[in-house]
C-alpha cells in the first residue's frame, strides 16, 4: 500500500458541473471566489497564491499574509454559511480548508519553498536520513559517539554535546539566511536553476534539523 | 432548487441554543438582545446535574431528581458519563471499579452501562441530560428548540466528538456545531472584557483538563495551540478523598461495610462537600451517617493540598507544551482566564499564577462561562452576531498506518480547522480490488501508541496489475473537529465507495435505531402523561358527583335521570384503570352530560337560597 502526495486535490470540477459557469445563476464564473452576478460562493481553486490573492514570491510580508488570512476567514468560514444552501455550505467547508492549508504552508518559509518546488514539478527533499554532507562527516561521527556515551550514563559528554548543538544551531541559521538570499534571487529572476539551488539548501537544512532534534531530545531526556 | 428553499426555510424556523454538556453539571444558554444568558431550570437552578437514573419503576430521571437516586439506587444511577464517551471497554479499565454501576461490552467498539433490566450506551445517557436541557429551554422560551451548539473538551478525539454529536441527535437536537470549551470561554470572556491580545484559557472541570492559547484581534478569536488531558479533573480529587475515607471505614467498621455501594455513594457526596468547603475554609469534615453508625474525619487544607499536588502538577506539562506549540514564551501571554469548577481550588490558582507569572482572571463565573460562549457561537451561526469569528484547531495529529506499523502524519496537531490532506493509494497485488486504510489520531510514531480512529475500506477497485490503480483519498477535518473522508478513482474520476468501520463508536445505523427508540419512548412518556392527566380530571369530577349526590337536588331528579348519572359514574370507574386516555376522557364527557341537569338544579337551589336571605 503505497501513498504519495498529490498537489491538486480539488482543482477539477465535479460531475456534470461546468467550472466556467456559476453553479447558482449560470453566468460566467471568471475564476473569482464569488460570482459577480449573484454573489454566491464558487467552487474554490487550489493554487495557494492565487487563492490568497498574493504575488507569487518566495519572500512574503507575513503581516500582510495574516491580514489576508483573517479577511478571507471572515468571508469563507463555515460559521457564516450555516443558513445557506447545502452547495454553498460544502464550498465554504472546502474553501476554508484550502485557506487554512494555504496559510499554514505559506507562513512557514521552508514549507513555502517546498510548496513552490512541488508546483514546479521538483521533488520535495526526502524525509529520511540521506547521505551525510561531507563537511559534516567528522562532526556527525563524534556526535553519535557522544550520544552513545550519554545513553550509557556518562554525563561528562554533556558540555561537548551542548557545543555540538550550538554549532548545528548556528549552521541552521546560516542555511536560513542562505535560503533568504536565494528567495530574493528567485523573486527577481524565477527559474529552474534558482529552484534547484533552493532545493539543495533545503536538503542540507533538513539534515541539520534532524541532527538538532536528535541532540535536543537526548539532552532533554 | 425547491429542495434548497425548503432546506433554507426549515433552518430559519427555530432558535439555536448553546449547551455546555459537562462531566458534573450541564447548562443551556441563549442570546437575547442584551447578550448571552443562562436559562435556568423550572426550579430556578442554572446547573443541571449530569446524572441519569433508570429507576426500579422503569422511569428515566435526569438532573436534580436523578441526584436523589445516587444514594437510594446507586447501581441504577449514572454520573460522569462524559468520561466514558467514545471509549471502548478496553481503554476505561481501571476507572470502572470506581463507578457503582455496571459497564458491559456492547458491540465490539462500544461499551454499555447495565442498569437493571436495560443497557444504555454513553451517548444515550448523555441524551437524557440534553433532553432535560432542551425541555428547560423550551419552557423558558415558550417555543420549540431543535438546534444547538454543544461544547466539548478541546482535547476530545474524533470518537469522543462523534459520540457527543450522536447524543445530540438521540435527544432530538440538530447539533450545528461542536465548540471547544476553552474557546467558548474565551468568546464569552472576549465579549465582556479583553478585546485584543494573547489569552490563555486554563480549564479544569469535573473530568477533563484543557489549556488553549488564543490571539484576539478585531473580533477574530484564533486558537494558536491547545493541549490537555481528557481524564483529569475534580473527579480524580474526589477519588483520592474517597479512598482515604473508605480505608478508614474498612478498618473501623470492617471491609463488608466499606464495600457497600450505597455507602460509597453517600460518602462521595460528603467528600465533594468537604472539597468545596476547603476552597474557602482552612479545614473541613467528611461526615456520614450510615446504618446507625457515624463516621467523621477532619481534612485540613494542608493535607488536602499535599494530596492533590500530583493532580495539579499533571496540568502543568500540557501548559508548557501548549506554550511551545504556540511559539510563545510566558511573558507574551497577556491574560490567563480560569474556567471549570475545579479552578476554585486555591492551590490550582497558585499553580497557574506561578506558571504564567500573572494573576489569573476569575470575574466570570467559571461554571457558566462555557455555556455563555456556546450561546455566542449560536448567535454567530444564526447571523445575530456578525463581528466575531472563531478559528479553532485540531488537538491531535491525524495519520495513516504505513509499512511496519508506523504512522505517517497527514494533518498535524494545532492545524486550524477545517483542514485537509490528500493521499493517493494504489494496489500491491495484481487484481487487488480493495485497499484498507487505517486512520489514527495521536502524536506517537507507532500504530500501537496512537488511537485507532477508523478503518476505511476502498471497495470495488477495477482489477489491474499491482501499482496501476490510483485512488485519491481526501481527509478533511471539519469545523467540529470531526474527520470526513472521500475517495475517487483518478483515472475514471468516479467517486469510490468507502466502507467506514469506526474503531470506537456507533455506526450510523445504530444511532438511527436509538433515535427511533427515543422517539417511541418520548411518545410513550407523552401517552403516560396524558393518561395521568385524564385520571386527575376523572378524580375531580367523581368527587364532585359524589358530593352532589348528597345534595337535596339529587332527589329532585327523575328516576331515569338518577340512573343515567349512576351508569356514567360506573362507566368512568371502569375506564379509569385502562391505559387509554381517550376512553377516560370520553367517559368524563359522558358523566358531564349526565350530570348537567343535576348541576342546573343545584345551581337553582343555591340561587333560591341566596335570594331567600336577601331582602329586595
Amino acid at each position: 500500500m503505497a501513498a504519495e502526495h498529490l498537489s491538486r486535490p480539488n482543482g477539477e470540477p465535479g460531475d456534470g458541473e461546468d467550472p466556467r459557469q456559476c453553479w447558482q445563476c449560470g453566468h460566467p464564473a471568471q475564476h473569482s471566489l464569488f460570482c459577480k452576478y449573484c454573489n454566491s460562493l464558487q467552487r474554490p481553486q487550489v493554487d495557494y497564491y492565487a487563492f490568497l490573492g498574493i504575488p507569487r514570491k518566495l519572500n512574503l510580508d507575513l503581516d500582510a499574509l495574516q491580514r489576508k488570512f483573517y479577511e478571507l476567514s471572515r468571508l469563507l468560514h463555515p460559521d457564516r454559511y450555516t443558513l445557506k444552501p447545502v452547495t454553498e455550505r460544502q464550498f465554504s467547508l472546502e474553501a476554508t480548508a484550502i485557506l487554512n492549508d494555504a496559510y499554514r504552508v505559506l507562513r512557514d518559509p521552508v514549507a513555502r519553498a517546498e510548496y513552490v518546488l512541488r508546483e514546479n514539478n521538483l521533488e520535495k527533499p526526502a524525509d529520511g536520513p540521506n547521505s551525510v554532507p561531507p563537511e559534516l562527516l567528522e562532526e556527525v561521527f563524534e556526535m553519535n559517539m557522544a550520544l552513545e556515551e550519554l545513553r550509557s550514563g556518562d554525563a561528562s559528554v554533556r558540555p561537548q554535546l551542548e557545543q555540538t548543538r550550538q554549532r548545528f544551531d548556528g549552521l541552521r541559521r546560516e542555511l536560513d539566511s542562505k535560503l533568504e538570499a536565494l528567495f530574493r534571487r528567485y523573486d527577481v529572476q524565477p527559474g529552474k536553476s534558482a529552484l534547484e539551488d533552493i532545493r539543495a539548501v533545503l536538503v542540507h537544512r533538513r539534515y541539520v534539523q534532524n541532527l538538532l532534534s536528535q541532540v535536543n531530545k537526548e539532552l532533554a531526556g | 432548487m425547491s429542495l434548497m428553499q425548503i432546506d433554507f426555510g426549515s433552518l430559519r424556523s427555530s432558535r439555536i441554543v448553546g449547551i455546555d454538556l459537562g462531566t458534573t453539571n450541564s447548562l443551556v444558554a441563549w442570546m437575547d438582545l442584551t447578550g448571552p444568558k443562562v436559562i435556568p431550570a423550572q426550579d430556578g437552578a442554572p446547573l443541571v446535574p449530569s446524572v441519569v437514573a433508570y429507576t426500579r419503576e422503569g422511569e428515566v430521571l435526569a438532573g436534580h431528581t436523578a441526584v436523589e437516586k445516587l444514594v437510594t439506587e446507586p447501581d441504577r444511577t449514572v454520573y460522569s458519563v462524559k468520561r466514558l464517551m467514545g471509549r471502548g471497554l478496553g481503554d476505561v479499565g481501571g476507572e470502572l471499579k470506581l463507578f457503582p454501576f455496571k459497564v458491559v461490552q456492547g458491540s465490539e467498539s462500544v461499551l454499555r452501562l447495565s442498569l437493571g433490566d436495560r443497557t444504555f450506551t454513553p451517548p444515550e445517557i448523555s441524551a437524557f441530560v440534553l433532553r432535560q436541557l432542551k425541555q428547560n429551554a423550551e419552557q423558558a422560551l415558550g417555543e420549540r428548540v431543535e438546534r444547538a451548539v454543544i461544547t466539548v473538551p478541546a482535547y476530545f478525539n474524533d470518537a469522543q466528538r462523534q459520540a457527543t454529536k450522536d447524543a445530540g441527535r438521540i435527544a432530538g437536537l440538530e447539533v450545528l456545531r461542536l465548540v471547544n470549551e476553552p474557546t467558548a470561554a474565551a468568546l464569552a470572556y472576549g465579549l465582556d472584557k479583553r478585546k485584543e491580545g494573547i489569552v490563555a484559557v486554563y480549564d479544569l472541570g469535573g473530568g477533563t483538563f484543557d489549556i488553549s492559547i488564543l490571539r484576539l484581534h478585531q473580533g477574530i478569536f484564533e486558537v494558536l495551540a491547545t493541549n490537555g488531558d481528557t481524564h483529569l479533573g475534580g473527579d480524580d480529587i474526589d477519588r483520592l478523598l474517597l479512598e482515604i475515607a473508605l480505608e478508614d471505614i474498612a478498618s473501623e467498621w470492617g471491609p463488608e461495610q466499606a464495600a457497600s455501594p450505597v455507602l460509597a455513594s453517600i460518602l462521595r457526596q460528603a467528600v465533594i462537600r468537604a472539597k468545596e468547603t476547603l476552597s474557602t475554609a482552612p479545614a473541613a469534615n467528611i461526615e456520614v451517617e450510615f446504618e446507625g453508625r457515624s463516621y467523621r474525619r477532619q481534612i485540613t487544607r494542608e493535607l488536602f493540598e499535599r494530596l492533590i499536588t500530583p493532580i495539579v502538577d499533571r496540568t502543568l506539562g500540557p501548559c508548557r507544551s501548549c506554550l511551545h506549540d504556540a511559539g510563545l514564551s510566558v511573558d507574551q501571554i497577556d491574560e490567563v482566564v480560569l474556567v471549570g469548577g475545579s479552578t476554585r481550588i486555591p492551590l490550582v490558582r497558585q499553580a497557574v499564577e506561578r506558571l504564567f507569572r500573572a494573576r489569573p482572571h476569575t470575574e466570570l463565573n467559571p461554571e457558566e462561562v462555557v455555556a455563555l460562549g456556546a450561546a455566542v457561537q449560536a448567535g454567530i451561526l444564526s447571523g445575530e452576531v456578525q463581528d466575531k469569528l472563531l478559528l479553532d484547531v485540531t488537538p491531535l495529529s491525524l495519520g495513516i498506518e504505513t509499512m511496519g506499523g508506523l504512522v505517517t502524519k497527514l494533518i498535524h496537531r494545532n492545524s486550524t480547522i477545517p483542514a485537509s490532506a490528500t493521499e493517493v493509494f494504489t494496489t500491491a497485488v495484481d487484481g487487488q480490488t480493495n485497499v484498507l486504510i487505517h486512520v489514527l489520531q495521536g502524536e506517537r510514531e507507532m500504530v500501537t501508541d496512537c488511537r485507532s480512529l477508523a478503518r476505511f475500506d476502498l471497495k470495488g477497485i477495477q482489477p489491474q496489475p499491482a501499482g496501476m490503480a490510483r485512488i485519491e483519498v481526501r481527509f478533511l477535518i471539519d469545523a467540529n473537529g470531526i474527520l470526513n473522508v472521500a475517495a475517487r478513482d483518478i483515472r475514471t474520476g468516479k467517486e469510490q465507495t468507502i466502507e467506514v468501520k469506526p474503531s470506537y463508536g456507533l455506526t450510523d445505523g445504530e444511532v438511527e435505531a436509538m433515535i427511533r427508540e427515543s422517539i417511541e419512548t418520548a411518545e410513550e412518556d407523552f401517552r403516560e402523561r396524558q393518561v395521568r392527566e385524564a385520571r386527575v380530571e376523572a378524580d375531580a369530577i367523581l368527587a364532585a358527583t359524589e358530593k352532589a349526590r348528597q345534595h337535596e337536588a339529587f332527589g329532585e331528579l327523575s328516576e331515569e335521570e338518577r340512573h343515567e348519572v349512576e351508569t356514567a359514574v360506573n362507566h368512568l370507574l371502569l375506564a379509569y384503570h385502562s391505559d387509554d386516555h381517550l376512553l377516560i376522557r370520553a367517559q368524563i364527557d359522558h358523566l358531564n352530560q349526565a350530570t348537567m341537569k343535576l348541576a342546573e338544579t343545584m345551581m337553582n337551589a343555591t340561587v333560591r337560597q341566596a335570594l331567600k336571605g336577601t331582602k329586595i
